[in-house]
């Protein structure tokens, strides 16, 4: 039996975009077993949401993490209408649909440039983020902010996109789109890459399906599953089909995350083309008493939110289970067996959003 | 290497994407959520920006006909601005200034 350590990954470690600890227990360069330790970034929103007003609530939860802020408002602004029994208009939900496909997008190529700079490709990092800057003046033109957008309010949403706006809005992603065809075969045809993610980290379907992994880790190991096919908003009518690879590995599921791209890009101007006119929101009457659950396809997988009210204007309950804390049981799969030099690669490739995974 | 050549030779010859602040500064977009201020002279005092509050960075004193409001706490979602009846809250696309140390703003019913 040869001599074990224990080396410490994180909390602090440069390729991590938030602390988690991962404790390896190597033999000599080979990972053997790894061991999880969360609870860094735990702010404590579960209680905080339950203290608040169900309806300052909403502002709080839009602040559990940057980058899937809206969706984070939109699963929970869909749980409270689902008790207050109220009905969305048309031109909100398809507003919606675009909001939430611009982030998703703005999401993507986050985790694109974080991809680069973690095979050590820094000029690429910056171009990807260069485009992501594009993607963030929308948000500041339609919405008023950049990275925390409150757009999205219990009963409908509160701004509008006019017609000047959804003009601009397909002529920038129209540019987007340029450059992506231009930086992405840059990135995935490259061998240097190729040699660090094919065939590494690898999680088969019938591993993916029994450890219950969800979103993009998911479908690149051939789990055909995408909570946008159970139509919460009007997904059917602008185009969309879920994009799912086979491999199982980490170059896999770069493949699933730059075709989703893509495809959210042709579903934003399908929405704005589609969006009937109409009123923005509907007024909220009274306050939330029972109990409902609000699932919502996030770029990284599935949220689920569970809401509890009792009559008053205080929710009893509120459950929120981040689509990561779904998939780091994936890494426990993954990781031993390789060398501790893949292990950043590994880690970065299903996208930990470690401050959704705690609140 | 010759994928890359093209966009080496472009980058070689145009200007940087970067802007050099603080001598050319990015103008805010028209509904960009920046700093609120608010004007006494259409204030009734009535509270209703004090109870939508999502930060409690709102202090209404009715007796005294006085506003604190700390822009430290507050988080710019402009619900106070969008709910007053009186349209008494002036919201702003630039953002707050920062400062060296955290104080309250109070609004007089006489001064600003």
């Amino acid at each position: 039996m040869s001599h074990r350590t224990v080396i410490p990954f994180g909390p602090q470690h440069p390729v991590l975009p938030e602390p988690i600890q991962l404790k390896l227990v190597c033999e000599g360069e080979k990972i053997v077993e790894v061991l999880p330790n969360i609870g860094y970034i735990h702010r404590g929103i579960e209680k905080g949401g339950e203290i608040k007003d169900f309806q300052q609530t909403l502002h709080l939860i839009e602040r559990t993490c940057g980058i899937c802020s809206f969706m984070h408002a939109l699963t929970y602004a869909q749980g409270i209408e689902e008790l207050l029994k109220l009905e969305v208009p048309p031109r909100a939900q398809y507003l919606r649909v675009a909001w939430a496909e611009l982030s998703r997008i703005h999401s993507h190529l986050l985790w694109l440039g974080l991809l680069s700079d973690a095979i050590g490709f820094e000029s690429l990092f910056m171009q990807f983020w260069k485009i992501r800057e594009t993607v963030l003046d929308l948000f500041e033109l339609t919405t008023g902010q950049r990275v925390i957008q409150s757009a999205c309010i219990i009963g409908g949403v509160r701004r509008d996109i006019d017609v000047q706006m959804a003009a601009k809005i397909k002529a920038d992603l129209q540019k987007v789109k340029e450059e992506l065809d231009k930086m992405l075969p840059v990135l995935l045809e490259d061998y240097s890459l190729k040699t660090r993610t094919v065939g590494i980290g690898m999680l088969s379907n019938a591993q993916a399906m029994s450890l219950g992994a969800v979103g993009p880790t998911a479908r690149a190991s051939g789990v055909r599953q995408d909570l946008r096919l159970l139509n919460y908003l009007p997904y059917d009518k602008v185009g969309f089909e879920p994009i799912t690879e086979t491999a199982g590995d980490s170059y896999a599921r770069a493949l699933v995350r730059t075709k989703e791209a893509y495809q959210s890009i042709g579903m934003v101007i399908k929405a704005l083309d589609l969006a009937p006119k109409g009123e923005l929101s509907v007024p909220v009457e009274s306050w939330p008493n029972g109990e409902a659950t609000s699932r919502v396809e996030q770029p990284r997988g599935e949220v689920f939110y569970y809401i509890k009210g009792n009559g008053t204007r205080n929710l009893e309950r509120l459950k929120i289970r981040t689509p990561t804390f779904a998939n780091i049981p994936t890494l426990l799969v993954m990781i031993p067996g390789t060398t501790m030099a893949d292990l950043p690669v590994i880690v970065l490739s299903i996208d930990p959003c470690i401050s959704c995974t705690e609140r | 290497m010759s994928k890359m050549l093209p966009t080496v030779l472009k980058n070689l010859f145009t200007k940087p994407a970067t802007r050099k602040y603080p001598f050319e500064k990015r103008p805010n977009m028209k509904n960009s959520r920046g700093a609120i201020t608010f004007d006494q002279t259409k204030c009734d005092h009535c509270g209703d920006c004090e109870r939508i509050c999502p930060a409690g960075a709102i202090e209404v004193l009715e007796k005294e006909k006085k506003i604190n409001y700390d822009p430290f706490r507050c988080i710019y979602c402009w619900v106070c601005a969008e709910h007053c009846l009186q349209k008494a809250i002036k919201a702003d696309e630039q953002y707050h200034a920062p400062a060296a140390k955290k104080e309250k703003e109070v609004y007089n019913k006489s001064g600003k």
